[in-house]
């Protein structure tokens, strides 16, 4: 008997944490209590990518997109999609403003602007089941490689798609390779930077989390392209379901001799090892991600020599993220110029981005390079949350910096975004509006690279710590105006001194943020005032005695207290008691607390 | 399963491109939409829903074929009802479509595009169509 | 070669070579503050960057290497700018109490902010309240000084292969320390004080006890004690750094008079008690020797008796109990100098004198901050019945003191060392550098085994600086194999190879093996003057050896008062009371205590 219905539930870690694996367990039940086990295939898959509305269940072929589903709709999605061939309309997806429904999958903006390569099989196939990834030309380009092609070629193929390392810093990956190749050694290594650790990015972990085979099919060929015979993963121990997906799928690779000695009878040999980061952002920078595996402090080591040259145990060693190392097969498979044909002159195919902030929906998105932020932000992330106004976005993490609405129709590319004075980092891209503070921002990001340097070189050592104090003392309005001379001046001494790029672009959002927002910076020194209300020390909160009924609520809430008042009379708030939680702000239902 | 030569993983691959060829749905240009209201399944729709699948697979169509079920379309009288989308064709509605010609109808319909006269019933009304 | 340009000024330099080192070439000198020539670069501090021409991406100029053609740009408004601003965050980390600080005006971050012209604090203060750490009575640590460079880590780590310290905790929170927060006294530390010799800054010194000499020195009335000091060899070609002169300056005369002028009753030569421990462990390894010979040199490994090593330096003492416990019965019970001449002045000088020994003050100054620990290492460093040695002072404390005293060392007369205990040979006095006990080894050794006199002592092959040095020697037919290892991190594997061939069965490949835990040997010590590099022990060297082929006796059995002490208390080397006084013993030790 063949399905004639196949439900694809989210089983990434997003959807996960919202009881999709119950949903999955519940789906299962279902068809068998109602009978139609044979007619329905059940499928627990990667990461759609729309996590805004997880849980996320697809029904195939109808392309039935149901969303926040959660495991009591097992039952009705059972009877009614597989056994009478309805939609469950009320899960299907419906856009907010809008009042028609929109189920299919290429009704929905979210997907209409975006274009899967490195994201192709999550939502697809079962990632737990090499046979599902075979069977979508999975290890096909490992045949190619083995069988067909020279090394050199493979290199050539790789150098001709344009294919650049995208965890950062845009570096050729052919060329990469090419190096590898031509140091001469007895042991290579192919290394898998699965450190992800920009705060709010999650690109790497739901790519292994839906489809690790293709990031180890692509190791694989790495290693016959240069030589290498190991490979390696280097993975944050926080990601548990994304390390078990590899775990499963290396096991599955070995057994089915994809991996390990002479593989597919081709003579050649390589195994992939896993290798537990303890989540150290530093441990991204290669070098330091090295030494890491190695055994040592993750510290970074000045290049050169490079790792292509001199890597791990001083052997010549390639590291690619895990999305650069996903689009490897797709290449290999549809050509070089297939790839090359999408994206911009010097980036080329798609890029991943985990889309986040004040957006309407968040998520994991995969667009041709090319496409413009303001078509990401607005068409694929559905605008601003709530209809306010947009303020500006973060691109890189705590690496990049703030782009705001002038350059919204630039095109992305590696070389545009640094021009921007960001930087396309590893796909983080975090959007915010007129509520956001820029030194609240710019804190934020500081105080995560005050306690991710690892310390080793004194201009980021000391340089974040200096302008974590400095934003610090301005944001609680002690500032003064040598303060952002001295930002600026510590800022730029960093980006320039520092030993690798955590450092050399600690900076940068708040660098970025003085460019484009010096006026708030002056507002916060100057008058003391923070206009998103997002810095505590500078907001008031006080009561509008007009509109105060007296009903009593905001000191009812007030954790200190300090509002006081009598019964149907005007409250007051004791500013000097206040501690600014906002509690009082948001429980009054007429409007007559005031926050300035 | 054992360590795999080349022509062994060619084969899964092959024999498993099938299956999960039918979860694709993007650039599939050919629809089959078998009806499967209570009417339709009383009258052997899901026979004639297995006996489609085998039939574009075995004309190899399974990358341009999106085969999927729905509920009643009205023609309750001629049941199982099948309606074909593709292009190059008029959309139209088959009747009386058993498992015993499913063959037949992917052969001239989706390989010789022509229709399969004795069969036809009605194209479909445009709140079906949903564009 | 590799032609490249610094600044327009064309240079050649070698393969490899570095920005920093072809600026040298060129005779420009961009500032380093973390970079030290005998370390590999770990570029920490940010201060050395330096541009290529076309980009404007800074790079580190001390491991960067040049390529051909390379237009390296130095000294531009930018990278002036940026060095400077590092050098203000490193100070905004940094205390101010220059004045009161051990490196007052020989520290190099304070030669940076005064090239660079710096009058404010730029950046506000961000101190660290940790504590000091005095547990090894050799080394302090005071991690608020330090600059994070990790100068001190790599030679631990990589230069002496010990593992004391290393970095904890991260970010601005990481400081130097032995694992696991434990004290250096709790740690694998073997108190080499290398780490105080090359940190560029207060945060590593000397436990400075100049004050406990000061005080003895000045007592008066019924407490006052007769105060006897003894200098090391390698004191009288270093202390004149401190003062000015060229590394290698020989001011053996002028110490003598400065010691006297100081304050010491007696001054004495550890060189003499050098050519002591010659005479006790030359005729221990003869008598190995002998033993082997007749028994086979196969069995003589598998007993450990052979090879022999030596134990002057009591830092390779701690690391060889640590490090290589098994290796205990290779080891040559001989004491050092040191405390040979310690043992010495409280028991036959003390007779002699008339002295009661408890009213003795016994002071040694060492180019060394392990002999303070070797001070009271064990129990048989108390042989006389009291602390052989009471303290031990290196180079650095004893130039201050001499300051301190407002002696005008460089114009002083010079003197000779007091009898019995002084007057030495150049055999004596070559301990000071590496191969030096080697060498004087074997010019006695030659005489015990066949009864003649050497005609050319210079034994120049197991001279120099090179890290494992071997020579073999032919005394009566017997080619005698030697092995000369200084600097910690190359004892390893030399020792691993005597291990090999003793688990194989073999033959070691050596008889004799000098091992000093400092690169040089004593000379280039951690309580020698700052600044040592390649080109300054060498220099040191060179004055060493200088000294020995000035002196009218170069091998330690010629010397006459080395006779005379045997026969008038020794009796004979290796006699039951030289074995009480003049030999120690070791035991296995854990590394960390906790």
């Amino acid at each position: 008997m063949a399905y004639k219905n196949f439900i694809l539930v989210c089983g990434g870690t997003g959807c996960e944490s919202s009881r999709s694996d119950e949903i999955y367990r519940n789906l299962l039940a279902e068809a068998e209590a109602q009978g139609v086990k044979s007619d329905v295939q059940i499928v627990k898959t990667g990461c759609f990518g729309f996590c805004e509305k997880g849980p996320i269940v697809k029904v195939l072929p109808s392309e039935s997109f149901y969303v926040e589903v959660k495991p009591e709709d097992a039952k009705e999605i059972i009877a009614e999609q597989v056994v009478k061939g309805r939609e469950v309309k009320r899960l299907l997806y419906r856009k907010e403003q809008k009042t028609q429904d929109s189920a299919k999958v290429e009704d929905i903006e979210f997907y209409q602007k975006q274009f899967r390569i490195v994201l192709r099989n999550c939502g697809v196939i079962n990632p737990e089941n090499i046979e599902e990834y075979i069977a979508r030309d999975g290890y096909r380009a490992l045949e190619r490689v083995l069988f067909e092609m020279t090394p050199e070629q493979v290199i050539a193929e790789i150098k001709a798609s344009g294919l650049r390392g995208r965890g950062g810093a845009g570096f050729p990956t052919g060329i990469k390779w090419e190096t590898a190749r031509k140091a001469v050694s007895d042991v290579k290594y192919i290394v898998c930077n699965a450190d992800e650790g920009d705060p709010g990015a999650y690109m790497d972990r739901s790519t292994i989390e839906g489809d690790p085979h293709s990031v180890l099919e692509a190791m694989i060929i790495a290693g016959k392209a240069i030589g290498a015979n190991m490979g390696y993963v280097y993975i944050r121990a926080e990601y548990p379901l994304a390390i078990e997906r590899l775990k499963t799928a290396i096991a599955q690779a070995k057994e089915m001799g994809l991996m390990g000695k002479n593989i597919l009878n081709s003579g050649f040999d390589f195994d992939v090892e896993i290798r537990l980061g303890a989540g150290a952002f530093v441990c991204g920078e290669e070098t330091a991600l090295l030494k890491s595996i190695e055994g040592n402090r993750g510290m970074p080591v000045p290049k050169p020599p490079f790792p292509a040259e001199k890597g791990l145990w001083g052997k010549p060693t390639v590291i690619n993220n895990v999305e650069t190392l996903a689009n490897v097969p797709v290449i290999l498979t549809k050509g070089a110029a297939w790839f090359a044909s999408m994206g911009t002159e010097k980036s080329k195919g798609t890029k991943v981005f985990a889309l986040t902030g004040k957006i309407n929906n968040s998520g994991l998105i995969e667009v041709p390079m090319g496409t413009t932020l303001r078509e990401i932000i607005f068409d694929i992330g559905g605008g601003i949350k709530g209809g306010k106004k947009f303020k500006g976005v973060q691109t890189g993490g705590p690496s990049g910096g703030i782009i705001v609405e002038k350059d919204l129709d630039t095109p992305i590319s590696y070389e545009s975004l640094v021009a921007l004075g960001s930087m396309m980092g590893s796909g983080g891209m975090i959007v915010m509006d007129e509520d956001d503070c820029v030194v609240d921002v710019s804190k934020f990001y500081m105080a995560f690279c005050v306690d991710e340097s690892c310390g080793k070189c004194s201009p980021c050592r000391i340089g974040t710590k200096q302008m974590y104090n400095l934003l610090d003392k301005i944001s609680k309005g002690n500032g003064e105006m040598k303060d952002l001379e001295n930002l600026e001046k510590i800022g730029k001494a960093m980006t320039k001194a520092s030993l690798c790029m955590l450092g050399g672009s600690a900076a940068n959002p708040t660098l970025s943020t003085i460019r484009h927002f010096r006026d708030e910076y002056i507002e916060h020194i100057v008058d003391h005032k923070c206009r998103a209300g997002k810095c505590k020390d500078l907001v008031v909160y006080s009561i509008d005695a007009e509109k105060c009924i007296g009903c009593g609520l905001c000191a009812r809430k007030c954790p200190v207290p300090c509002i006081t008042g009598e019964k149907k009379k005007p409250h007051v708030i004791d500013a000097s008691r206040c501690i600014k939680c906002g509690e009082c702000f948001k429980a009054c239902k007429f409007g007559a607390v005031v926050k300035s | 399963m054992a360590k795999m030569t080349l022509e062994e993983l060619r084969a899964l691959r092959d024999s498993k491109r099938q299956d999960l060829a039918r979860r694709d749905v993007e650039g599939k240009e050919i629809q089959i939409i078998v009806g499967m209201g209570t009417c339709g399944i009383a009258a052997g729709a899901k026979l004639t829903f297995d006996a489609i699948v085998e039939a574009v697979q075995r004309h190899g169509l399974e990358d341009k074929v999106v085969i999927r079920q729905t509920g009643c379309m009205g023609l309750c009288y001629v049941e199982p009802t099948v309606e074909v989308v593709m292009p190059g064709m008029p959309t139209v509605i088959y009747g009386k479509m058993t498992q015993d010609i499913a063959d037949k109808f992917v052969r001239k319909h989706l390989v010789e595009h022509s229709l399969l006269d004795n069969h036809i019933f009605d194209r479909p009304a445009a709140d079906i169509i949903k564009k | 070669m590799i032609n490249c340009k610094v600044n327009g000024i064309p240079v050649q330099v070698a393969e490899g070579a570095t920005i920093l080192e072809a600026s040298k070439k060129a005779n420009v000198k961009i500032p380093t503050l973390c970079y030290n020539p005998d370390l590999a670069p770990w570029a920490a501090c940010g201060i050395c960057v330096a541009k290529i021409e076309g980009s404007n991406k800074m790079l580190r100029a001390c491991c960067t290497p040049v390529a051909e053609g390379m237009n390296i740009i130095t000294h531009d408004p930018d990278i002036v700018e940026t060095r400077k601003t590092v050098i203000e965050m490193i100070l905004s980390t940094h205390p101010d109490d220059c004045l009161a600080c051990p490196r007052n005006q020989n520290c190099e971050l304070q030669t940076l902010a005064q090239e660079f012209g710096i009058r404010e604090q730029a950046f506000p203060k961000m101190l660290h309240d940790l504590p000091i750490d005095d547990t090894t009575g050799s080394i302090v640590l005071n991690p608020e000084k330090c600059v994070r460079c990790g100068r001190c880590v790599t030679v631990c780590q990589q230069m002496q292969n010990v593992w004391a310290i290393e970095f904890l905790g991260r970010g601005e929170t990481i400081r130097i320390a032995p694992a696991a927060d434990a004290k250096l006294g709790e740690s694998p530390c073997i108190k080499c004080g290398q780490c105080s010799a090359h940190c560029p800054v207060g945060a590593i010194y000397e436990n400075d006890q100049t004050k406990i000499v000061w005080d003895a020195l000045r007592k008066t009335g019924e407490d006052a004690k007769t105060c006897v000091v003894q200098i090391a060899p390698a004191v009288r070609v270093a202390l004149g750094e401190a003062f000015g002169l060229q590394p290698g300056t020989d001011l053996t005369g002028k110490i003598y008079t400065a010691l006297k002028r100081l304050g010491f009753d007696v001054v004495f030569d550890t060189s003499f008690s050098a050519d002591l421990t010659i005479m006790e462990e030359g005729t221990e390894f003869v008598k190995r020797l002998t033993s082997a010979l007749q028994n086979g040199l196969g069995a003589a490994t598998r007993e450990k008796s052979m090879p022999l090593i030596t134990s002057c330096c009591p830092a390779w003492v701690d690391y060889l109990e640590k490090y290589f416990p098994d290796m205990i019965p290779n080891f040559s019970t001989a004491k050092s100098p040191q405390q040979m001449m310690g043992a010495m002045i409280k028991t036959y000088w003390a007779e002699k004198a008339n002295v009661r020994p408890d009213k003795i003050f016994s002071v040694s100054v060492m180019p060394c901050t392990a002999k303070k620990f070797e001070t009271h290492r064990d129990e048989t460093m108390y042989s006389s019945g009291y602390q052989d040695v009471d303290v031990s002072i290196t180079t650095r404390e004893l130039a201050r003191m001499i300051k301190q005293a407002g002696i005008d060392l460089l114009n002083l007369p010079e003197s000779e060392p007091d009898s019995p205990l002084g007057p030495y040979t150049g055999a004596g006095v070559i301990f000071g550098a590496t191969g030096g006990v080697m060498e004087a080894a074997l010019r006695t050794a030659y005489y015990l085994v066949t009864g003649n006199e050497l005609k050319d002592v210079n034994f120049t092959a197991v001279r120099g600086i090179s890290g494992i040095k071997e020579a073999s020697v032919h005394v009566n037919g017997v080619e005698l194999r030697v092995a000369i290892a200084h600097q910690m991190g190359n004892i390893e594997q030399v020792l691993n190879e005597v291990r090999k061939a003793r688990d194989e069965g073999r033959d070691t490949p050596w008889h004799f093996i000098e091992v000093m835990a400092c690169r040089g040997g004593c000379i280039g010590g951690g309580g020698q003057p700052y600044g040592a590099t390649d080109e300054v022990r060498k220099l040191r060297i060179r004055g060493i050896y200088d000294h020995d082929e000035g002196k009218e006796y170069r091998c330690s059995h010629q010397n006459p008062y080395i006779k005379k002490v045997y026969n008038e208390f020794l009796e004979k080397p290796g006699s039951h009371k030289a074995h009480e006084l003049l030999h120690t013993h070791y035991t296995e030790r854990p590394l960390f205590l906790k």
